[in-house]
């Protein structure tokens, strides 16, 4: 899923250490959390639940919906979350048990 | 435009009539209202539910779980014919307490019942590590949950969607975006739509909901329904959490969980309010303490058609015969029963079930 | 506490509007999703100006004289505040919203809403893939974080495809290609509006020079694409399309899409604010007077959300709101508001112009108001145009049955990336207006709420209103 980013980035800030998907990365402290994930070339935030289809940021507003991640159990939008240390992000609703449809 | 039957209001319960209709080899046009009309067929909570009705007329209990009975056998036909999947479960459904002292009321009432017909009740009384081995995911607020096998849950929009392709297979028309506004019976029935559309039909059955107030008095019926608001939410798709539905919460087929669903007397208005979906989450969270962290991505508010007893009402004009009324606010439960039974009922055949206790008579005493 | 006015949105209608507001002495809570006022178009602009304002351009920096204008008495800035219900309160309005995990309520006299725009719905195969982003998205990532997409490709039309593409000349990050949609026709039919257009002839001016710089960096344009479809398997790797009568394919990392902006209608419509078609913008515009008032008592609107208008127009809309919202509210005479409203219309005027020639000449690309059936439209429920048609063959008149039917504009995002999609797509196939096919019922919560926030709003569940800290 890491690959080199999209995306030219022109400054660099202090990082802190945050979790995604497990593995420990380290991004720039007080910035938006859906570009930092992005910048750090992760452009896949998560599969959808009706077809299992990859997803990343599309509007960067708060509009789409689409870089929804797991945070302490809550699905939230990444582009309307700003890093500090320690946040455990999750691709949206892979961590929770179960996964069968009814 | 003619035919054996017009059915006024194109809903579930319109759709499930026509549909057992045409299976008769009748010729069946449905007349539907606007996208924006009352439209309890996409606001209800989707259950196909025994308990708790009929507890004051063992008939309607009855006419419930034989509906209930012939669900499975009625969406498999229907999937069938439309190759649309209508998901349903029925292995049991809970009615959840978080007092002993609810509980206790509820199985006395239950008993009761279960007497007046003759034991064909089947619901046991789950605790403890029991009731947690079933719903792993219930709160310690929980006292105890009737579980009651003759219930389940489907998905009604998925059943609105195939009745509405199932009558359209079968050979039905559907106008659509009309109202009728006028009602006369000079030789046979002729019905004349807002649009100045007119439908001349052998019987009518007016299945218009809370539309059936303002049509129904035209076709000789007294049509006592009044709506009553019920609140829904339902939040983003979660994995499986829910094993069965309750009155509660259901986790829908597509992942969502429906939480419902308020009682109100407020006429037409058919908003949504902060005060009552706050109510319905904080009784949620109470059950399933995980919701807590679930996102409420949409709630609704739609209007129950209820009649002064709560119960059907299943009438022929007697001042036009021919015209029927059909009214009820468990109309997905029902559906099997108006698709397989009621048109038997209709036809006048010797199948046709027992509705007198149904009738509008009832409410002039 | 109950405020004069509640304003949603901090971005220039916004900021205009609560800065005028709390100068004629009304108490002022400005509500903002965002950590930092400005909006979408003056987004993060207090840190970024200092850090890139070379590239981003003097357009963008005068928005920080309208974010440093509401530091003043009178005006509440909740900043980081999810509004989730808009509600007719005893005395005025209630607006349910979360702060810092929390939910609450704030009430006020009377609400303006200024809640911006969103870019226009592009469905066309491949949207969906990670790498396709709105240009605007683009744009907030050079604004808020400095970031830049390499090898990206514009596709769409519109005067915000040349600003983006220019401040990537400028950043030194340029994109491989321009796909254009609008057509030469376009242009010839919309010459009939260049008279008119000359007296906004800064914004045209301002066009040619970024054309200009595109073509000095180099960039390739293509006009009147068709065709388009963007190909990838787990994120997007081409775009492919038609012009000249030529096929093309642009091997890319990043594709930023854009044709046009459409008012955000949500909070209004959640509320009941009437909305009609208006042909020249293609979408929906609520209906309100000259001073953004609208027929429901105490709400008023302003900026991009009543129609698109540009940055400037939203905040002499916002001015003239606040304007009649303190007549309103007794602050000043009549004769006061008609008076000081002269130069803002004069102004206003002066915005307009140059829009019937853009729209006309920029109009929004054909194969995506109306796809083919393959193309996922609902990018929640992953609902295709096909299944709408299919919809509309079972008597689905409007949005709402077909959102029974099949789950378009269930999702999170609440039909924003569909809606628009659903109603052209629902109104071909009946040959009916888009004002008689109409739009989805919204009703709140218009951004979702955990139900453990709203839980807490239950009376003697800990629910506490927020203390006013004003004056």
């Amino acid at each position: 899923m890491k690959t080199v980013s999209r995306f030219e980035r022109f400054e660099a800030g202090d990082t802190v250490t945050v979790h995604w998907d497990g593995a420990p990365l380290d991004l720039p402290e007080g910035a938006n959390l859906a570009a930092a994930l992005l910048a750090a070339g992760i452009d896949r935030f998560r599969d959808t639940p009706v077809s299992g289809a990859p997803r990343g940021p599309f509007c960067m507003m708060g509009a789409c919906f689409d870089c929804l991640v797991e945070i302490e159990g809550v699905a939230r939008q990444a582009c309307m979350i700003e890093v500090r240390a320690g946040l455990d992000i999750r691709p949206a609703h892979q961590s929770r048990e179960g996964q069968d449809a009814l | 435009m003619q035919a054996d039957y017009a059915i006024i209001g194109g809903g579930i319960v319109g759709l499930s009539v026509a549909w057992g209709l045409l299976g008769r080899g009748h010729k069946v046009i449905v007349i539907d209202g606007e996208d924006g009309a009352f439209r309890a067929s996409r606001g209800n909570f989707g259950l196909v539910w025994v308990q708790s009705k009929g507890m004051t007329q063992p008939r309607y209990a009855e006419w419930s779980q034989g509906s209930a009975a012939a669900w499975a056998g009625y969406a498999a036909e229907l999937a069938e014919e439309t190759g649309r999947d209508i998901p349903l479960d029925q292995r049991g459904g809970l009615d959840l307490h978080f007092s002993d002292e609810t509980l206790e009321k509820t199985v006395a009432q239950y008993e009761t019942l279960k007497s007046k017909l003759g034991g064909n009740y089947p619901y046991e009384i789950l605790r403890g590590n029991a009731l947690r081995r079933e719903e792993p995911h219930l709160g310690p607020k929980v006292a105890a949950a009737i579980l009651h096998h003759q219930d389940g849950h489907t998905n009604p929009l998925r059943l609105l969607v195939a009745l509405a392709d199932g009558v359209r297979k079968r050979g039905g028309r559907v106008v659509n975006g009309r109202r009728v506004v006028e009602a006369a019976k000079p030789d046979g029935f002729r019905l004349t739509c807002d649009d100045g559309t007119v439908i001349e039909a052998g019987k009518v059955v007016v299945t218009a909901g809370l539309g059936a107030a303002q049509i129904g008095p035209q076709l000789g019926f007294k049509a006592p329904v009044r709506p009553q608001r019920g609140q829904v939410l339902i939040t983003e798709k979660l994995p499986k959490m829910i094993n069965r539905p309750s009155l509660i919460a259901r986790q829908v087929d597509e992942g969502g969980i429906q939480i419902g669903a308020t009682n109100e007397e407020v006429g037409h208005d058919d908003r949504v309010t902060t005060p009552g979906v706050a109510h319905l989450a904080a009784e949620a969270v109470a059950a399933y303490p995980f919701l807590a962290r679930a996102q409420l991505v949409r709630s609704w508010a739609a209007l129950r058609i209820l009649t002064p007893d709560g119960l059907p009402i299943y009438q022929q004009s007697r001042e036009m015969p021919g015209a029927y009324l059909v009214t009820c606010h468990s109309g997905i439960t029902l559906s099997a029963a108006h698709a397989r039974f009621l048109p038997e009922w209709l036809d006048a055949t010797e199948a046709a079930p027992n509705l007198e206790v149904f009738s509008e008579d009832r409410f002039t005493l | 506490m109950r405020y004069d006015l509640i304003v949603l949105g901090a971005g220039p209608a916004g900021l205009a509007a609560a800065r005028e507001a709390a100068e004629a002495g009304l108490s002022v809570a400005l509500l903002d999703e965002q950590p930092r006022a400005g909006g979408q178009i003056y987004r993060d602009v207090e840190r970024a100006a200092a850090r890139r304002g070379d590239i981003l351009g003097a357009d963008y920096m005068h928005g920080i004289d309208l974010v440093r204008g509401i530091d003043t008495a009178g005006i509440r800035h909740m900043a980081g505040t999810v509004v989730w219900a808009i509600e007719e309160a005893a005395e005025g309005i209630s607006v349910s919203c979360t702060r810092e995990g929390r939910a609450t309520q704030i009430h006020g006299a009377r609400l303006l809403i200024a809640t911006g725009a969103l870019e226009r719905p592009m469905p066309m195969p491949g949207w969906t893939l990670p790498g396709v982003m709105t240009a605007g998205a683009g744009q907030i990532l050079l604004k808020a974080s400095g970031m830049v997409a390499r090898r990206a490709v514009l596709v769409g039309s519109g005067p915000l495809l040349y600003l983006i593409a220019a401040q990537m000349v400028r950043a030194g990050v340029p994109p491989l290609a321009l796909v254009e949609t609008q057509t030469r026709e376009d242009f010839t039919g919309a010459l009939r509006h260049l008279p008119g257009a000359l007296r906004g002839w800064r914004y045209l001016l301002k066009g040619a020079r970024m054309l200009a710089e595109i073509r000095r960096a180099g960039v390739v344009r293509y006009r009147g694409a068709r065709e388009i479809a963007i190909e990838g398997g787990e994120a997007a790797e081409a775009v492919r399309f038609t012009a000249g009568g030529q096929a093309h394919r642009i091997a890319c990392g990043t594709v930023l899409l854009h044709h046009g902006v459409v008012p955000n209608t949500q909070a209004a419509r959640s509320i009941g604010i009437a909305h009609r078609w208006d042909r020249a913008q293609r979408a929906f515009l609520p209906q309100c007077d000259a001073w953004g008032a609208t027929e429901q008592p105490g709400i008023w609107m302003a900026g991009d959300g009543t129609g698109i208008g540009g940055a400037k127009q939203a905040e002499i809309a916002g001015r003239l709101a606040a304007l009649d919202i303190a007549c309103a509210a007794g602050k000043i005479t009549t004769g006061d508001r008609d008076l000081r409203a002269v130069p803002l219309r004069r102004a206003s005027r002066g915005e307009l112009a140059a829009r019937p020639f853009l729209d006309a000449a920029y109009p929004p690309y054909a194969g995506a108001l109306r796809p083919e059936d393959a193309v996922t439209i609902c990018r929640c429920e992953e609902i295709s145009a096909g299944d709408i048609r299919a919809y509309a063959r079972l008597g689905c008149l409007g949005p709402n049955q077909a959102k029974a039917f099949g789950r378009p504009g269930m999702g999170p995002c609440q039909g924003r990336y569909c809606g628009l999609t659903v109603t052209a797509l629902l109104a071909e196939a009946h040959g009916r207006s888009e004002d008689e096919t109409g739009y989805y019922r919204i009703r709140a919560p218009i951004k979702p709420v955990t139900l453990g926030e709203l839980a807490q709003m239950q009376e003697g569940e800990g629910f506490a209103p927020i203390q006013g800290e004003t004056h």
